[in-house]
């Protein structure tokens, strides 16, 4: 309430070049501007055809949809890795206000700690479907578990004391412990980029939904961030708990004043996000079948313009940023070329921000004007 | 670890009886002497070292830091507004020694001020035009990115700079696709190499196995920085920034111009970015686009909190505390520490842990830096927790 008041009070105050713009943009004008990447692409690949492979000496042009529905499915699947990172970032910065710049890296732990319990466990290629399966649940759960405790173990650590420190401290510490899990990495498994075993055949299509190939990976990922989604939804709406957290978010003060241990439910979100986080490193290293010490900066760099993009502190918001975020990363991957993909992702980000800077579902801040 | 604490504050506050006592006595005139004491000293330091000394080359790197920490400074400590995409100054600023001072654009032959044996192709300029350039480049490019900005507050001008410094870097590092003519905006990762040394009629070029020359240059440039923040602090537009820091509604109200005080912050910044960036691109002899990195930005950043949010001499100090950090004491003075204890492996192995362990460190053990700005302790002693940045955002 008294954020918007404050807005309509400023008004027209000083001379914004962007007031204009923004009055008559809402969130129809940023919805405009995500679907136009997919729309411009399938117009192009209707009209004008697309390559869709080389018989003999000459190029097969296809004038269909096909290659934007792999598109889209491959983006959705990827999505719900950002997604499930997202929900970490969103739910940290709706509780303490804090860009967790350490997430990503607590990420790129999840996937280390997975890799290294599947190969204890001696998971191969050669293991059965039952056992197979039945590891990667244990593996999932406990890396989960582990990387949750660590996220509890840095908010202890480094942002607990500053609690009433100046608000760019905790900024500075969550960076300093991002480098440190970064050099963990990378004394862990080398500073380039490893092969891991493809345990689940990844790469394996399952079926076609009109000419579209589903695989392996685009089930995995999605069918397991799905629950995991599903289930944090119904714990913070539904349990003790998740009330304490919202009630938390909303006003520490008055929350503590309630009879709430502030400090305990911050510990839990931190619990809540890391376990997300270590999921997410299981989905990546069974779906990309690759991993380095440097994954979590970039995708934490990401799955927090997913964030943002969903409006921070929203979980809803997250995980549609998560979705929308992979499907732009992989039209731009397969149509513009990887190395320009960061580029287009972060290009959104500042659209985003002069369009509607509370995000796609987010409430109105003071910070977001 | 507490009685450590107070041991410290015992000292410090012993320190303090001693100063206050000492200081009414001494003659009007001795903080004047007490600068020209240690810029002399300044320009007399290298002596103590040869000219290819380890030392002198960290200390080159400290000074070109200092001149960035001041100048992000401004914009995050003077004016509050958190700006993550530092390093894209750096860039540009590196950038305009890899065009204007070297063989990269072959199809133009310009030549202004440059010594006589300087090869034929490209653009040459002398390194003081250069660094008008450069100023004049990021001044332009610190408004761009701040323009989206200025109807935002806090964590959400983070965000939008860390964007635009990402992908300053991207087409940095794609710029070998981008073409101009014939040639292409950047090298990419392959780098412009080979690009000029500063050169000045009567002294002559500068070369990498004389750091001195380097040195006094940067020194000058620093010094140069460091008067215009002194006097830019205490102007009608330094106080003019910490009233939009401290409350934007209240400052616009009271007839503060909000687009041009803040566009002012971005740029001025930002020009003391592209100066330090094109004097580094110059050093490093290459302008490489792997450099251009986000943890740059972050480097830089920590260096003025650790320092002390909107504190000059706080950023100076972070600067050089961290700077020799990274470049002098974790490469060269212990890097072979482990082995003198019998472990496997260089210190520079650990480089990145142990930088983000000082981070952590220093701010937990210190939250307001360093050397804090005067105003803000005050501000903290009476009661309000003031970072510029507002705390809570209503919901």
């Amino acid at each position: 309430m008294e954020a918007r008041s404050l807005a309509a009070r400023r008004g027209p105050g000083g001379a914004r070049p962007f007031a204009v713009l923004r009055a008559h943009a809402g969130a129809w004008s940023l919805i405009a501007v995500i679907v136009a990447l997919p729309i411009f692409y399938g117009i192009k690949d209707l009209s004008s055809g697309y390559q869709a492979g080389v018989m003999g000496s000459h190029a097969i042009i296809n004038h269909d949809l096909s290659k934007l529905g792999g598109n889209l499915v491959q983006g959705i699947s990827n999505g719900a890795i950002w997604a499930l990172i997202a929900i970490g970032y969103t739910l940290v910065y709706g509780i303490i206000e804090l860009i967790n710049f350490a997430h990503g890296d607590l990420f790129m732990i999840g996937t280390f700690v997975s890799v290294g319990l599947w190969a204890t466990f001696g998971l191969t290629l050669a293991t059965g479907t039952l056992g197979l399966v039945g590891g990667l649940l244990v593996v999932l759960i406990l890396a989960m578990l582990i990387s949750g405790s660590l996220n509890v173990l840095i908010e202890r650590v480094a942002y607990r004391p500053l609690r009433n420190a100046p608000k760019l401290a905790p900024l500075i510490t969550a960076v300093g412990f991002s480098f440190i899990l970064q050099n963990v990495g990378l004394l862990w498994r080398g500073g380039s980029p490893q092969g891991v075993t493809d345990l689940l055949r990844q790469n394996q299509t399952v079926f076609h939904i009109s000419g579209v190939a589903v695989h392996r990976a685009d089930l995995l990922s999605v069918g397991t961030a799905i629950p995991l989604v599903l289930g944090l939804g119904w714990f913070i709406s539904r349990t003790r708990s998740g009330r304490a957290m919202r009630a938390t978010a909303q006003d520490p003060e008055a929350a503590q004043l309630m009879g709430i241990n502030v400090d305990s439910t911050i510990s839990l979100t931190f619990l809540l996000g890391g376990m997300l986080a270590g999921a997410a490193g299981l989905i990546y290293a069974l779906y990309e079948t690759n991993v380095w010490y440097f994954q979590g900066f970039e995708a934490g760099l990401i799955a927090f313009t997913a964030a943002v993009m969903g409006g921070i502190g929203n979980v809803r918001g997250a995980v549609l940023g998560g979705f929308i975020i992979g499907i732009i990363q992989q039209l731009s991957d397969s149509r513009l070329g990887p190395q320009w993909t960061e580029a287009v992702v972060f290009g959104y980000l500042i659209v985003i921000m002069v369009l509607r800077p509370r995000g796609l579902l987010g409430e109105e801040t003071r910070e977001a004007g | 670890m507490n009685e450590l604490l107070a041991q410290f504050r015992d000292w410090r506050d012993a320190f303090v009886r001693r100063r206050n006592r000492i200081v009414p006595s001494l003659p009007p005139w001795w903080q004047r002497a007490l600068v020209a004491v240690l810029i002399v000293a300044g320009i007399l330091l290298p002596f103590a070292f040869t000219q290819t000394s380890g030392f002198l080359d960290a200390t080159i790197r400290a000074l070109a830091f200092v001149v960035m920490a001041l100048g992000l400074n401004i914009v995050v400590g003077f004016a509050g507004l958190l700006d993550l995409g530092y390093v894209a100054f750096y860039a540009f600023g590196a950038y305009c020694v890899g065009w204007f001072g070297s063989g990269f654009f072959f199809n133009a032959h310009v030549h202004v001020l440059v010594s006589s044996m300087t090869e034929t192709i490209g653009i040459h300029l002398n390194f003081l035009l250069i660094l008008v350039c450069a100023v004049l480049i990021t001044a332009i490019a610190g408004t761009l990115i701040g323009l989206p900005t200025l109807r935002l507050r806090g964590d959400y001008i983070a965000i939008v700079t860390l964007a635009f410094g990402e992908i300053i870097g991207v087409v940095a590092v794609n710029g070998t696709d981008i073409h101009l003519g014939q040639m292409t905006l950047t090298a990419g990762n392959l780098g412009i190499s080979a690009v000029d040394s500063p050169y000045f009629p009567g002294i002559g070029k500068f070369d990498l196995l004389h750091l001195r020359p380097w040195y006094w240059l940067i020194f000058g440039i620093m010094l140069l920085v460091l008067f215009v923040n002194l006097r830019v602090r205490d102007s009608r537009l330094g106080r003019a920034w910490v009233a939009l820091r401290e409350d934007e509604v209240a400052a616009v109200s009271t007839g503060i111009p909000l687009v041009r005080t803040k566009l002012m912050a971005y740029a001025i910044g930002a020009a003391f970015g592209g100066m330090s960036g094109a004097f580094l691109g110059s050093y490093d002899s290459s302008v490489n686009a792997s450099q251009f990195e986000f943890s740059f930005s972050i480097f830089v950043l920590s260096m003025i909190i650790v320092g002390g949010l909107g504190s000059i001499w706080g950023a100076v100090l972070g600067a050089l505390l961290l700077s020799y950090t990274n470049y002098y004491l974790i490469p060269d003075v212990f890097n072979h520490l482990p082995s003198t204890f019998g472990l496997n492996f260089d210190l520079t192995d650990l480089s990145f842990g142990i930088f983000g362990f000082v981070l952590v460190l220093v701010m937990v053990l210190r939250p307001q830096g360093l050397i804090p700005e005067r105003r803000r302790t005050l501000e903290l002693t009476g009661g309000r927790g003031g970072d510029g940045l507002p705390r809570e955002a209503p919901r």
